[in-house]
């Protein structure tokens, strides 16, 4: 695990939400974890610099801000990286795993409407020269990766 | 100070498009990120809280703070498990399954037989497979799933992981 001390676990404790909506946010929260402005303002670049953080900011509803579709396909293993290569290329991909199963790529596509969804779906099955296996959301319960972080099994791992 | 109308795009005074396609990336890490935003995108700082207050309110920002990669911490062992479960019990599963402290993610998806005859998504997040597979077979049987096909897909590699872009200026 990247090292991070007393201060960053704090920041991420007490802000995967509520980011205050003030004109010196990072202000505000330095005042709560009882550290400066320029610390807070430090520890989140560093953050971000070690790939920690992804972004500091806004999580949009994928539902509400455009669309997008979960998509699978299953290629040769040997052909895996260089198929997942291409599918990074395509405009509107946010995420792309490997997972173990014969449907070994899974990756998100998205856009700013389906009719601009459906011209990047096709554009890269033309490309790849296979179909996908297309895998819309019909209803969400649960979406949200904000949770808490198990420090302690981190620590012990 | 008279608090601007973000009603005013009604009326082609304002883009917020610009905006949000720059919240996308992130805020500047800078003392006054919103000001920062503001004069990238031509508004004032309080037209872009302002903005920004509005989307939180009606949904379109579903949280606002630091965005982790959970892979870069050591929560690397990553489940999406599948259920085929009849069209019936799906909802009233998915909305137990999504109570359960364990699981991150949790959705319906379409089924694509005979390929894919999954039609429930859940992710369980984990240091290590075995605590993931203890803690989703403890689920299964508290809430008595034992005779609904699954499968378990745990994440082999991220090729990529970032936030959504849906804002796509001068893009096919």
């Amino acid at each position: 695990m990247a090292a991070l001390d007393e201060l960053d676990r704090r920041l991420i404790d007490a802000y995967q939400r509520d980011l205050p909506l003030c004109e010196r946010p990072f202000a505000a929260m330095a005042e709560r974890l009882d550290a400066s402005e320029a610390q807070v303002v430090e520890r989140l670049q560093s953050l971000l610099q070690r790939a920690v953080l992804s972004r500091v900011g806004p999580v949009f509803d994928h539902v509400r801000a455009g669309a997008s579709l979960l998509a699978a396909l299953a290629v040769p293993e040997a052909e895996r990286d260089a198929v997942a290569a291409a599918i990074n290329r395509s405009p509107g991909v946010n995420h792309n795993y490997a997972r173990e199963h014969d449907y070994n790529l899974w990756f998100v596509m998205t856009a700013a409407d389906e009719v601009q969804l459906e011209a990047r779906l096709e554009a890269l099955e033309e490309e790849l020269g296979q179909p996908l296996l297309r895998l819309p959301m019909v209803e969400g319960y649960h979406i949200d990766l904000g949770f808490p972080i198990p420090w302690d099994e981190l620590e012990a791992s | 100070m008279s608090l601007p109308s973000p009603h005013a795009d009604s009326h082609g005074e304002v883009d917020p498009q610009r905006l949000r396609a720059l919240l996308e990336g992130g805020l500047p890490l800078t003392e006054r990120p919103w000001q920062a935003l503001a004069e990238q995108c031509g508004m004032s700082e309080a037209e872009v809280l302002a903005w920004v207050e509005r989307w939180q309110r009606e949904g379109l920002i579903k949280r606002m703070g630091l965005v982790v990669r959970h892979h870069a911490l050591g929560i690397r062992a990553n489940a999406m498990v599948v259920w085929d479960l009849p069209d019936t019990a799906v909802a009233e599963v998915g909305r137990r399954l999504a109570a359960e402290p364990a699981v991150t993610l949790c959705y319906r998806r379409r089924r694509c037989p005979p390929e894919w005859p999954y039609n429930l998504f859940c992710m369980i997040h984990g240091t290590r497979r075995e605590r993931v597979l203890a803690a989703l077979d403890d689920i299964v049987e508290r809430q008595a799933l034992q005779d609904m096909p699954r499968r378990v897909l745990f994440s082999l590699k991220a090729y990529k992981q970032c936030g959504g872009r849906y804002i796509h200026e001068d893009q096919p």
